[in-house]
């Protein structure tokens, strides 16, 4: 088990910078999970961890000991790879004894290994099947279980989930997060999905165009963002265009929409500003002084989610219970005081 | 147009060009005179001298496959894994081989290694020496002909199979903790196993059919393809079937042993992009990249020769190391002589109506047996690709048999002194190429891609004429271009069809060596092999374009 620790960490390939200047610290048996939009450079960053790509700069340490000038060959991470890369010419119990030093099964040390950890993946017994006729979801645990098998440092999983059936994934995040915690592995997780980044990680990176923009805990990503590239991936919003009136305990006065708001933000922020709303910014209220009328709604479960037209030209969510509000209607509605974020807006 | 009618249609047609030549060659082995018997197969079998060509024949075959793998796989996996200085034109100028003419790569060996050659007149010119220090003949002379070209087959193939490798196989390997050669080893190897194994089987057909190394070269040493000829040459039709029998079986056992080397391939899940030369350490590129550059110029040192002997004027260089003179009167006598001309044009004209005809059989073909779920469908493919598995020589004597008589019934024709019997054999020759690369290129094609044309109101023949042809266009044309190659310098079917005034350019090389003009001889094989470069590296665009 051991921390991870990358400083400054750069990467170009040719002309473009597909990392830039990030600092992360993985503590001991913690699981990260980084998070962007595609081209973000979290692949990159992960295969950087890994060994297979060399840093421009910047250094990378596991447990205190600088690994950056090594090959991936003398990492030894552990990693998942997005479509598993399992041997398709092995058995199950072949492949992992790969990292064991050796593809076939003839030490007894091995053999007690490879079922160990295949029993830690629910496949008990799976070692003389071949790769090729196991379900994805049973492929995906191999992959696990062969990546777990030389007992390395850390786990990389780059996208684990993407190859599974919905119905499958939700379980399997689950059998994972189970898994991860129980033997206490420090875990980098690559994802593009903020819902399964949210669910499995103990912390959130997320990553734009190379760049770090936050590293917290999924609650303060969606309660404090940042930057406003945050408050617009983690959660819906809609933004509004409005202007700093002044500040009050931590908190940023804005005026929009022709209201006052109460935001979170920078702090010295002044002037024109982004308004990011989130649905459950507003609260539908027949003494509220803004009025929009319903341009569309969107079934949620327990909500129902309506847009609404402002008499700005601006839109505007709103999450309500159950709700039969036709399209057309007209609705008041007030801040409810959680969910706004304001970003200065450089243009304005 | 009915579907099933013209999938008929053209299996007759198949079975006309290419099952009954070859089923009349098995009869005659067992007819002689209108009576059957089984004297020739005695024969056969009685007779040393038959015995020796076909144990000659089968071993020349064996030990071709493995130095050809011995050279080409280790080329492909270097070109393929490490990033040395030059690597895309050492890849390209290694896959030379595969599109120059045989006889063009026997006669730069002559003009490499020959008791006349370049190497010889070196040694003679250092040592003062009055005769040739060696000949270059017999089992040795081809077995590294053999060697030296027939490794493009494993080369090649093991080089597309590497471009479909899944490379997080490898990282995997790595992160798991093995080493460059246990990776190789353990996870590079195994998965090639199926291009290495087609790759063997491709090198023992050609060794099999092999005709102009051994006919140049093999002295004493007989083979199968050249016992044939001899055979017939001297009137005994009859085993000279038989010997056409038992090397049609031996290619058939190549091809049994080959269809047992299966394997899962090297298609992982992944996208199977190529993987990037991976970044090796110095040495290693240092040393790799010298390994391979010295192989290629090893390889392609006889075409340089060639390259020489061609611009040194007739009797111009005895025994001086290198010639005395040069000049490009050797082309210019191509052009300029209406005798040296003619044979150019004929294989031109020859080759270009063969390639057409070929590639319209082989799209009509494809467009019948796109549905590979059809028996049909599978029959077709197999017809077309059946001349693939013949050797030339056999298909040849097969087609003289065939069109010896009338007998309009049966489909057959004189056509034997004729003018037609060449590009015939020419068209069927390149049918397995064509049709290959269109049965591939139609079934690659998006089946949602008619239904769309067919959802929009667009008849079969308009949705063919507007979506499917545009897009198999250089597919078409890529192997269109491949198959006139073949045609332009083909020698071994011509050897035996061809008649004086109909002589094609690969004769001609031959008879200018025969009557000592080596400058004439030389300009024609680069010209030769000047086209086929031009046509091959078309055929490579054209398919990228797809």
């Amino acid at each position: 088990m051991s921390t991870v620790v990358l400083q400054h960490v750069a990467k170009r390939f040719g002309e473009t910078a597909v990392v830039q200047d990030v600092s992360l610290e993985v503590a001991d048996g913690e699981l990260v999970a980084l998070l962007g939009p595609s081209g973000s450079g979290k692949t990159t960053l992960l295969r950087l961890i890994a060994g297979f790509e060399q840093a421009d700069g910047g250094s990378i340490s596991f447990d205190g000991e600088d690994v950056t000038a090594r090959s991936a060959l003398d990492r030894r991470c552990g990693m998942v790879f997005q479509h598993y890369a399992l041997f398709p010419h092995l058995t199950v119990g072949e492949n992992v004894a790969y990292g064991l030093g050796r593809e076939r099964l003839d030490a007894p040390a091995q053999q007690e290994r490879v079922a160990e950890v295949l029993a830690l993946v629910d496949l008990d017994g799976f070692e003389a099947r071949a790769v090729t006729e196991l379900s994805g979801g049973q492929q995906q645990r191999v992959a696990l279980a062969r990546a777990l098998a030389p007992r390395p440092p850390v786990l990389l999983l780059d996208e684990p989930l993407s190859n599974l059936d919905p119905s499958l994934r939700e379980r399997t995040r689950r059998e994972l997060r189970e898994l991860v915690r129980r033997i206490g592995i420090t875990t980098i997780l690559v994802t593009h999905e903020q819902e399964e980044a949210f669910d499995l990680a103990d912390r959130v990176a997320l990553l734009h165009l190379g760049k770090l923009e936050q590293v917290g805990s999924p609650e303060a990503l969606y309660r404090t963002p940042a930057t406003r590239f945050v408050a617009g991936f983690v959660g819906r919003t809609a933004t509004l265009h409005g202007r700093v009136v002044g500040s009050a305990d931590g908190h940023l006065e804005i005026d929009a929409a022709g209201i006052r708001w109460r935001a979170t933000g920078p702090a010295e922020t002044k002037g024109a500003v982004h308004l990011l709303v989130r649905p459950e910014g507003v609260w539908v209220d027949a003494t509220g002084t803004l009025t929009g009328i319903v341009r569309g709604r969107r079934f949620a479960g327990a909500t129902t989610v309506l847009t609404l037209l402002l008499a700005t030209g601006e839109e505007l969510d709103v999450a309500v219970e159950a709700s039969e509000v036709p399209i057309g209607a007209e609705l008041r509605i007030r801040p409810s005081g959680i969910g706004a974020h304001a970003f200065p807006d450089r243009d304005g | 147009m009915n579907r099933r009618l013209a999938g008929w249609a053209l299996l007759a047609l198949l079975a006309w060009l290419v099952v009954e030549p070859l089923a009349l060659v098995a009869i005659d082995a067992i007819r002689i005179d209108g009576v059957w018997t089984m004297q020739s197969i005695r024969a056969f079998f009685v007779e040393r001298n038959e015995w020796r060509a076909a144990w000659n024949s089968l071993w020349l075959a064996v030990v071709s496959v493995v130095l050809g793998a011995l050279i080409g796989v280790p080329l492909a996996l270097a070109t393929r894994l490490v990033d040395f200085p030059g690597r895309r034109l050492i890849s390209a100028l290694l896959a030379l081989p595969a599109v120059l003419p045989p006889l063009v790569g026997v006669v730069a060996f002559l003009f490499l290694y020959g008791e006349s050659g370049v190497i010889a007149r070196a040694v003679m010119a250092v040592t003062g020496a009055e005769t040739p220090p060696w000949r270059f003949e017999g089992a040795f002379a081809v077995v590294l002909i053999h060697a030296t070209t027939m490794y493009v087959y494993s080369y090649l193939l093991v080089r597309a199979a590497l471009a479909s490798f899944d490379p997080a196989l490898l990282e995997a390997a790595t992160a798991l903790g093995a080493g460059r050669w246990r990776a190789i080893r353990t996870i590079v190897l195994p998965l090639l196993r199926p291009a290495i194994g087609n790759g063997a089987l491709l090198t023992a057909l050609s060794s099999l059919a092999s005709f102009s190394a051994p006919y140049v070269f093999g002295g004493g040493f007989r083979v199968l393809p050249t016992q044939v000829v001899t055979t017939r040459l001297n009137g005994d039709i009859s085993v000279a079937m038989v010997e056409t029998l038992a090397l049609v079986a031996l290619a058939l056992v190549a091809l049994l042993l080959a269809s047992r080397l299966g394997g899962p391939g090297t298609r992982g899940a992944g996208k199977g992009l190529a993987p990037a030369p991976r970044g090796s350490r110095r040495p290693v590129r240092i040393v790799v990249g010298m390994l391979a550059w010295g192989a290629t110029a090893w390889l392609l040192l006889p075409h340089l020769a060639l390259l020489v002997v061609s611009f040194v004027p007739i009797g111009a260089w005895s025994n001086t190391a290198l010639p005395s003179a040069w000049t490009v009167g050797n082309y210019v006598a191509l052009v300029a002589q209406p005798a040296r001309w003619r044979p150019f044009g004929t294989s031109l004209w020859m080759a270009t109506l063969a390639a057409v005809v070929a590639a319209i059989v082989a799209l009509s073909v494809a467009v019948a047996a796109r549905d590979p779920r059809q028996r049909l469908s599978r029959t077709l493919e197999a017809a077309l690709a059946l001349p693939w598995a013949v050797p030339g020589t056999v298909y040849a004597i097969a087609l003289a048999t065939m069109f010896s008589r009338l007998q309009p019934s049966a489909g057959r024709f004189v056509l034997i002194g004729t003018l037609w019997l060449l590009p015939l054999a020419y068209l069927v020759r390149a049918l397995p190429i064509v049709g290959r690369a269109l049965v591939g290129a139609i079934r690659g094609l998006d089946p949602a891609l008619d239904e769309a044309a067919a959802s929009l109101g667009a008849s079969r023949w308009r949705a063919f004429r507007t979506i499917t042809l545009p897009l198999l266009g250089p597919a078409l044309a890529g192997a269109t271009a491949l198959a006139f190659v073949t045609g332009l310098g083909d020698f071994m079917t011509s050897v035996i069809l061809y008649t004086y005034d109909t002589r094609p350019v690969s004769l001609e090389i031959l008879g200018a060596i025969r009557q000592g003009e080596i400058g004439v001889a030389a300009a024609y094989g680069v010209v030769l092999a000047a086209v086929s470069t031009l046509a091959f590296l078309y055929a490579e665009r054209s398919r990228r374009l797809v």
